[in-house]
């Protein structure tokens, strides 16, 4: 899914994802990680929205959506491979695959040219005595070799 | 045809990532191919996670178990009389005599692993309700009055003692009170740990339980379970629970037939470790910025939405219910100290045998190492060990023999935390572990505070010029000036904390501070803005 869709269909999104939230205290969050499973990310012009919705300043829901690290501006590759970096991980080679994947050209934090994969780092997994940890598109896996890394980068597994 | 063998087959989401969905669906074909009649079950993992996936066979000699079990090894496994707990070399025995997990004392973890999660049937033929049958009972004082002398602690790290916390917010009358909460802090961060994840996805009707008895006893009506993001299982499993406990009875009105009204909802987090300070969990609840808030007010009398709050970890409501049901006595009596009942310990990093132990509190860390854990996976000698997440100490060899309880590591310049171990083996360099916990807080950081905002950008600039020997001495003590600020100047534990795995890092492993070199690149993350 991408941001191409017109400001108006942003719009609709994010309405319908306040309106299921409507009896909800507080629902900013819930209704951010609709929008973003919806549209793939937090684009600006929801941004103005939520602020009509929750009646809140753009400055206010702009500070929400920037604090946290779940909340992309813009979409992520086709899929997402997240590398644990935590230090039970560590005490097991993690900084091995971060190593592996910047030499395989989708370093930490990037997405590949084609758009197929974004690599990020991700604190903990909670998957500490099956290190290192790799989640892939919310599927995690343990003991991850670098060539496991390998093709879970190329989507062969 | 004959009645199916019961195989259990973990849905524990670290044994999924070793292979256990490929197990299931190996034993599923095998049994719809009609040579076997199997009935696979998916339980909550044991805990003896180097076992995962293991396997369990119901047998008239009780469950047998194997594993590790791969998918490739399961037509081997059944041509070898699995179902009827034949031999293999993958075979265990009977699991509950594996000496790993007969010689743990399994309290809050005790269903764990044991039934299929999501079965109210089997919840409650496994002794569940019986805590909150016995709690609604009893007045919301004498609830409070049997948790205060169970002498059971906030388990999520600091300790503070359960019962007076609920005191408070049940002593919370008149205007301002008419409407209190319950929240549970599942925003389980720290590395090393992962028992709230286990216990919500192999025991998920256990938090329910706690946490309906809290709202019993403190008059509280609705609650928030604020569980992380990196958690999708048991964020689907508890979801599916509170639904199917609204369904049963146990949520909703009238909890149990009671006069008790008690609403309760996952709230999923978004990626920030701060989060888990209660404080800002509170905020973040609320749909705001996780900023931590100054203290007092304490979320007991102001917490969520200004309303009285009783906030407390996973494994701390999930113990309530075991209290409740067999008396404050019976948990009493477990524990050293102050540090009354057990504790769940979780062993991570490089290790041999990792997983839970849960246990009475005073076992040391050698034994948890070297007896449960078997020493390093990698086979080389162990270095170090990091206990209570990132902002715990590391403990060098000499302090194994450390008793594991709240006060004899407070004397000992440590934490135990939320009971998380992570074991090191002689390859790692300490200095890179020191500046990655300033690097860590520099990430997390909410920002409200200086010390901790700016204290951990600059540690991490300190540290990098002492190990390339650029005024060493200077910049030593710098970081031992730095260190003071940040413990004494943080708001909250984050910044206040960060300094002790770096001052244990230095105390104990000087040599690796030594100068002349670069430690590794701090890995660019492309980030346009924010600050958690």
């Amino acid at each position: 899914m991408t941001t191409s869709g017109t400001d108006v269909s942003v719009e609709s999104v994010v309405r319908r994802a306040a309106a299921a939230h409507r009896a909800e205290r507080g629902a900013l969050l819930p209704v951010l990680h609709a929008v973003q499973a919806e549209l793939g990310c937090v684009p600006q012009e929801a941004i103005p929205v939520l602020a009509d919705e929750f009646n809140l300043s753009r400055a206010d829901v702009h500070g929400v959506v920037t604090f946290y690290h779940d909340f992309r501006r813009e979409p992520a590759g086709r899929s997402t491979v997240r590398i644990c970096r935590a230090e039970a991980c560590q005490a097991l080679g993690a900084n091995r695959l971060v190593s592996y994947a910047r030499e395989a050209g989708t370093p930490v934090g990037e997405t590949s040219a084609d758009g197929a994969v974004t690599v990020e780092q991700v604190f903990c997994l909670g998957n500490c005595a099956l290190g290192p940890s790799v989640e892939v598109d919310g599927r995690l896996h343990g003991r991850v070799s670098p060539e496991r890394l390998g093709a879970l980068l190329n989507g062969t597994v | 045809m004959q009645n199916p063998t019961i195989v259990y087959v973990p849905r524990d989401s670290a044994a999924r990532s070793v292979g256990a969905d490929e197990v299931a669906a190996a034993l599923q074909q095998a049994s719809e191919q009609g040579e076997f009649a199997i009935e696979v079950v998916r339980n909550g993992s044991r805990g003896a996670l180097w076992l995962e996936p293991l396997v369990e066979v119901v047998t008239e000699q009780g469950r047998i178990g194997y594993g590790p079990v791969t998918a490739d090894d399961v037509p081997g496994l059944l041509a070898a009389g699995l179902l009827t707990g034949g031999d293999h070399p993958l075979r265990l025995g009977r699991v509950d005599q594996l000496p790993w997990l007969a010689r743990q004392n399994r309290v809050t973890f005790a269903r764990v692993g044991v039934i299929d999660p999501l079965s109210p049937e089997d919840y409650v033929a496994h002794g569940g309700l019986r805590g909150l049958r016995a709690a609604l009972a009893l007045d919301p004082a004498d609830v409070v009055a049997q948790v205060t002398e169970s002498g059971l602690r906030g388990r999520g790290g600091a300790g503070f003692p359960a019962g007076i916390k609920w005191k408070t917010v049940l002593e919370c009358q008149g205007e301002g009170a008419d409407l209190k909460f319950i929240c549970c802090n599942a925003d389980e961060g720290d590395s090393g740990t992962f028992a709230d994840r286990m216990v919500m996805e192999g025991d998920p009707f256990l938090l329910i339980e706690g946490m309906a008895i809290a709202a019993h006893a403190v008059g509280a009506s609705e609650g928030y379970i604020y569980l992380r993001s990196e958690y999708p299982d048991a964020i689907a499993t508890m979801n599916a629970a509170i639904e199917i406990a609204h369904g049963q009875g146990w949520l909703g009105k009238g909890v149990l037939g009671s006069t008790l009204d008690f609403d309760l909802r996952v709230r999923v987090g978004a990626g920030a470790y701060i989060c888990g300070e209660e404080t800002s969990m509170l905020d973040s609840l609320e749909g705001k910025r996780g900023m931590v808030r100054a203290k007092p007010p304490i979320p007991a009398i102001e917490g969520l939405f200004g309303k009285p709050t009783v906030v407390n970890n996973v494994l701390t409501l999930t113990t309530v219910p075991v209290v409740l049901a067999d008396g404050p006595k019976a948990y009493q009596d477990l524990g050293v100290g102050r540090s009354r009942g057990t504790q769940v310990f979780q062993l991570g990093g490089n290790i041999k045998r990792g997983g839970i132990v849960e246990t009475a509190f005073g076992i040391t860390l050698r034994e948890l190492i070297e007896d449960y854990g078997g020493g390093t996976l990698s086979g080389r000698p162990v270095r170090t060990a990091q206990v209570g997440g990132p902002l715990g100490a590391y403990l060098p060899v000499e302090q194994f023999d450390l008793p594991m309880d709240y006060e004899a590591f407070a004397e000992a310049g440590a934490m135990l935390g939320h009971g998380g171990v992570v074991v090191f083996d002689d390859s790692v360099d300490m200095a890179a572990q020191a500046r990655f916990a300033m690097e860590f807080c520099a990430e997390e950081s909410c920002g409200k505070c200086t010390p901790c905002r700016v204290g951990a950008v600059r540690g991490v600039e300190v540290i990098d010029r002492i190990v390339a020997g650029t005024h060493r001495d200077e910049n030593l003590a710098l970081l031992e000036d730095l260190c003071d600020l940040m413990t004494d100047g943080s708001l909250c534990a984050m910044g206040g904390l960060t300094p002790m795995p770096v001052r244990s890092a230095l105390a104990h492993f000087p040599d690796d501070f030594l100068g002349g070199r670069k430690l590794l690149d701090i890995t660019p993350v492309h980030r346009t803005e924010g600050t958690a």
